[in-house]
């Protein structure tokens, strides 16, 4: 995970579950090349073609809810998404975000502002979302994500611990 | 120092440092059991590895259950619960399940007799929180987090606020646990319940046995809690003797616990409750759906495939037939219940009327097989989300119901409150 993130915005609303972001029949699937082609495909078929490396989803209430389906997080990923900024996150989606190194950002004021397609930066030092002249600061992330994210996910975070 | 609530004790019981265990404070907590499925475990074993683990840290704790692509539908899938099954070989887990054996994992682990008053599960899957109808906390977490939990035997987690659900009255006709937590799920939005323990509670709760409590539990992560529990009581303490476990003192609340917030429900006003897609939250009274016309019927899955829901079905079905141009699919949610149901007579019944059984899958209702809807369709469904695209294509739609009122739908061919059809004389409609 990349402390400073810099991308285009990519705009969702509320409720974004894992069942539209990577649907149910899918779920045999489990390398990132092969979910990462149907991202997003139960909302917006054409995501996955407008998405570039390091770009950054702004989404509403409750992003991820629903499933616990790590694939979601997986396909994300895999087409590139860097960070996403929400009004508010599921919990499960939130922890499997950070367990594979994605940043999920709760920031209200930022998740409705930011403008779709312009580009926006993340600065993880300083927690603060940025476009053109504006800046949102952000709450700082708890002790434990903060760690999860900078060992750069949870597996390297259980290899410390298990010595291995 | 106020008391605690049910979520706080039992996390507490669970934990190095119990005395830390408040609403909101950061702990590590140790499950006594962990469970994961053929969708979730893959990734899981996966990642297991990666971590350098070699051994999990009890085998006999650890659950594994195909019940997702189960029975394996194509070769992919085949394959998922081939490593599953794999990683149950090379751990020595004993406690692996396929079909003909086993069953939804939710409805399976309760009946294996692994969760009851006070315990924690820990599983890669949402509905986890089912566990809370057996005065015991399931928490639903990713795969990764469940790797962690197989190696390591604890995961970090922030101790939820409360929101006390207190039951009162009793429900009437037709009215279930489905139409409980459909109500109170509208009432509170999808996300209400955030970073919450729902904890049930109140005098109504001695009518509602354990499987209705199940459809409650089930869906409370629809309202978007952490987890949730039932006040344990003579009920749940009866359960746990007929799964087979030593019973073990209930779990109740301090008269001085501290809630985020009191809902008060009077099962006396409650009707049947329908959810329209695309949200569980968006549930109205059947009443106003008169009328709206249905493709499929599904009774089944882990909040509604038991033998309570499948005696609701087969009292509407019995003597009357699914209404031309609809199928009805029934899932049983475990063999057990399965079996049960075929010794009851009640699969009969259900085959006569023109349903067709189905051995125990999550199936179609996450749209994996086993009845996946064509673009257009719709289908009422006693599963327990209707998100655009769930059961199939993304334009078909689920309504949610309980299972009387799936199975008036059925014999209707549209929605119908279910009262109207047991009243009809039952060989009428068979003619």
């Amino acid at each position: 995970m990349s402390l400073h993130i810099e991308g285009r915005i990519h705009r969702f609303g509320d409720e974004v579950n894992t069942d539209v972001i990577l649907p149910g029949r899918y779920l045999t699937l489990r390398t990132p090349e092969e979910l990462g082609r149907h991202c997003l495909e139960g909302l917006d078929p054409g995501f996955v073609d407008r998405v570039a490396p390091g770009d950054i989803i702004a989404a509403g209430r409750n992003f991820g809810c629903g499933s616990s389906r790590e694939h979601a997080v997986i396909a994300l990923k895999a087409v590139g998404v860097a960070a996403i900024v929400v009004e508010s996150a599921a919990r499960i989606f939130f922890r499997n975000a950070v367990n594979l190194g994605l940043p999920v950002l709760v920031c209200p004021d930022a998740a409705r502002a930011l403008a779709a397609g312009e580009p926006a930066r993340i600065d993880l030092d300083r927690m603060a979302i940025s476009q053109g002249a504006r800046l949102w600061p952000v709450q700082p992330l708890g002790a434990e994500v903060r760690a999860i994210l900078t060992a750069g996910g949870l597996v390297p975070r259980v290899r410390q611990a298990l010595g291995a | 120092m106020t008391g605690r609530t049910i979520t706080e004790k039992i996390i507490a019981a669970h934990c190095a440092e119990p005395d830390g265990v408040r609403a909101g404070a950061i702990v590590t907590a140790r499950p006594d059991v962990v469970l994961l499925n053929d969708v979730s475990g893959p990734l899981a074993f996966t990642q297991f590895d990666a971590m350098g683990a070699t051994r999990p840290f009890d085998p006999a704790r650890i659950v594994l259950v195909a019940d997702h692509f189960a029975p394996a539908p194509d070769i992919v899938a085949a394959g998922a619960i081939a490593l599953t099954r794999d990683f149950a070989k090379r751990h020595a887990i004993p406690h692996f399940y396929e079909p003909g054996r086993g069953g939804i994992e939710h409805t399976l682990l309760a009946e294996l007799g692994m969760i009851g008053h006070g315990g924690i599960v820990f599983g890669a899957d949402s509905h986890t929180c089912t566990a809370g109808a057996f005065n015991a906390l399931g928490i639903g977490f990713g795969s990764t987090d469940l790797a962690a939990a197989l190696a390591l035997g604890q995961l970090w987690l922030r101790v939820p606020d409360s929101i006390r659900v207190v039951l009162s009255g009793t429900p009437g006709p037709y009215v279930t646990g489905k139409d409980i937590i459909l109500d109170l799920i509208r009432r509170m939005g999808s996300d209400g319940a955030a970073d919450a323990s729902l904890e049930f509670g109140g005098p109504g709760l001695r009518h509602l046995p354990v499987d209705a409590r199940m459809a409650i539990a089930n869906m409370a992560v629809e309202a978007g809690a952490d987890t949730c529990v039932f006040a344990g009581d003579d009920l749940s303490a009866a359960d746990m003797v007929r799964r087979g476990m030593a019973p073990v003192a209930a779990v109740v609340p301090d008269a001085d616990a501290v809630y985020r917030a009191v809902i008060e429900v009077d099962l006396d006003r409650l009707s049947p409750i329908v959810a329209c897609p695309p949200s569980p939250a968006a549930g109205v009274p059947v009443e106003q759906l008169r009328g709206q016309k249905v493709d499929q019927v599904y009774v089944g899955n882990c909040s509604n495939g038991t033998l309570t829901d499948l005696r609701q079905v087969a009292d509407i079905l019995r003597g009357r037939r699914v209404a031309p141009g609809v199928r009805m699919l029934v899932v049983p949610a475990t063999q057990k219940i399965w079996r049960a149901a075929l010794a009851e007579g009640l699969l009969d019944i259900l085959a006569e009327a023109g349903a067709a059984i189905s051995t125990p899958t999550c199936g179609a209702c996450f749209g994996g097989h086993m009845g996946i809807l064509a673009a257009g369709e719709t289908a009422i469904a006693t599963t327990n989300r209707n998100y655009r695209g769930r059961m199939g294509h993304p334009d078909s739609q689920v309504f949610l119901a309980n299972a009387w009122v799936a199975a008036a739908a059925a014999v209707a061919g549209e929605i119908v409150p279910p009262g109207e059809i047991a009243a009809r004389v039952a060989t009428e409609d068979a003619a």
